[in-house]
């Protein structure tokens, strides 16, 4: 399985940590972790910049984030006029931060930076998976 | 203070809409008038600096047809690109050409016609501006990422969309002054705040407009400016940094760390702090990245920017006059040209040639340029 099968648009399908869409589509939120350094990365990196080795284990991403910032957009870019409004929010997962969407049953004003949220996978209409942030 | 390299002449077209010319054409009124200015002609010119978002040329690498078109074959030139704030690491680069002794005169050119491809074809790359594997499939823009930041700063400082629609007000009354602006309307604080959202809190009035335009800057060595110029303008300290291109990969939203990572770097080169500017020009994309900008270059404590606008102290008549050309959002922001019009602007302001919106006796200037949503930072510090 290819990495294009990832996000509302792909733009692109190679990449060495396509085993991400592997784990979104079991239901799972993964990040590398370099198995010499043990940072962990996400988005995920199929190579160490810290020690320079590219040895990675998967990780799961888990438990509550805290909403950093968050954005609703009315105007997207070619590929997503016709799913307009939606938002763009960042979490903070303690280890690493999160960049994505929230889901739509969410309206704006219910959203509060500060906020502590719970990120969950989905299947998109179009055949395509991804993730979102959903109400803790 | 080093004054070893001053920057000699400068031109910059007039930022329009849908420029009805060439690419090659746009580059030559900056060019023509930026070489008039400083009163040299081609083969003086040692090097050119050719600088664009290569995204937005049908024309694949542009530096080789400017050369032959300005007339500056066979001396070297080559292209250089950090999007929006692209001219101004041309100036980085020219200075160490220069300082290196490796050459003596140097054109940095910055060029846009952002209309030079559809407007569909623009949405698309607007699209891949972001991280293409992690942040473009969920459908992120520039005005997004801005907005973002605004709310981040809101959240953290208490700051209000009235206060970033003060940022736009002040613009627009000095886009009415520069004739080489492409939005010369006065907006009221009503109209500003009655505009819809394009990616909240930001709404139509707080983002700039894109524009097709080129600036030139003629840079040369200390020794070269003395005998050619009668009003150099030195380059007294440079400034550069970056930041990750993910938002994940940065620790707060509320301000730019490549800007404040390139203000420290600059001052100190300089030796001046942010009490000795006269007058800056800043990378106001949106109006939250001005309100940013105040505080990550040192007019403002950390969130107290908002203080700045309110009490009108970056008009010309306050203790920090900020963007009194209108700034990008009256002037307009071709990518390639943005950072020369702003270093052009402080120029004239230092010669004293600013005309409507001279700042008496300023001495110091700033420029303050942001590539991308804070990927890249270039501050500069100019003095007479
Ligand atoms: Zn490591």
């Amino acid at each position: 399985m290819g990495f294009e099968k990832f996000g509302h648009v792909s733009f692109t399908s190679q990449t060495k940590t396509d085993a991400f869409v592997e784990y979104l589509v079991k239901d799972e939120i993964r990040a590398t972790k370099c198995r010499k350094c043990g940072r962990v990365f996400f988005p995920p990196q199929a190579d160490c910049s810290s020690c320079l080795e590219s040895d990675m284990d998967w990780v799961k991403v888990e438990g509550n984030g805290k909403i950093i910032s968050f954005t609703k957009v009315n105007y997207g870019p070619t590929g997503f006029e016709s799913d307009v409004p939606y938002i763009l929010a960042l979490a903070d997962f303690g280890e690493v931060k999160v960049f994505g969407r929230f889901s739509k049953e969410i309206p704006e004003e219910q959203i509060k930076v500060g906020m502590e949220v719970k990120i969950q996978a989905v299947s998109l209409p179009n055949g395509q998976v991804s993730y979102q942030f959903i109400r803790d | 203070m080093p004054k070893d390299v001053a920057i000699i002449g400068v031109g910059q077209s007039t930022f329009v809409r849908n420029y009805e010319g060439s690419i090659r054409e746009l580059a030559f009124e900056a060019y023509s008038e930026a070489m008039k200015d400083a009163g040299i002609t081609n083969s003086d010119v040692s090097a050119s600096i050719i600088c664009s978002a290569p995204e937005y040329d049908k024309q694949r690498s542009p530096a080789g047809l400017m050369a032959e078109y300005l007339g500056l074959n066979p001396q070297p030139t080559f292209a250089l690109e950090s999007v929006c704030s692209s001219s101004t690491s041309g100036l980085r680069v020219g200075y160490a050409l220069i300082k290196s002794g490796l050459h003596d005169i140097v054109v940095v050119l910055g060029f846009q016609k952002m209309s030079e491809i559809t407007s569909a074809d623009s949405q698309e790359r607007m699209g891949r501006g972001a991280d293409i594997m992690w942040e473009s499939p969920f459908g992120t823009m520039m005005p997004a990422y801005y907005a973002m930041h605004a709310r981040a700063h809101f959240a953290r400082y208490g700051t209000t969309e009235e206060d970033l629609a003060l940022i736009r007000v002040k613009a627009t009354k000095y886009g009415t002054l520069n004739e080489r602006a492409v939005y010369r309307k006065q907006l009221t604080l009503e109209q500003c705040l009655n505009s819809e959202y394009i990616a909240s809190p930001l709404k139509k009035f707080d983002c700039c407009a894109n524009a097709d335009g080129s600036s030139c800057m003629i840079l040369a060595s200390a020794d070269r400016a003395k005998e050619i110029s009668k009003k150099p303008v030195w380059i007294l300290g440079l400034g550069s940094g970056t930041a990750s291109l993910t938002m994940t990969g940065r620790d707060a939203l509320d301000g730019l760390n490549c800007a404040r990572v390139a203000a420290k770097e600059a001052y100190e080169m300089a030796g001046v702090g942010p009490q000795d500017i006269d007058v800056a020009e800043v990378h106001d994309c949106f109006t939250i990245a001005e309100m940013m900008a105040y505080e990550n270059l040192g007019f403002a404590e950390p969130g107290k920017g908002a203080e700045l606008i309110r009490e009108g102290e970056t008009y010309l008549e306050g203790k920090i006059p900020v963007n009194v050309d209108g700034g990008l959002l009256s002037k307009g922001h071709p990518i390639g040209a943005t950072g020369g019009s702003q270093v052009r602007t402080i120029v004239l302001q230092l010669r004293g040639e600013a005309g409507d919106i001279q700042v008496p006796g300023a001495e110091i200037g700033l420029v303050h340029n942001i590539g991308g949503v804070g990927i890249y930072g270039n501050v500069a510090i100019l003095g007479r």
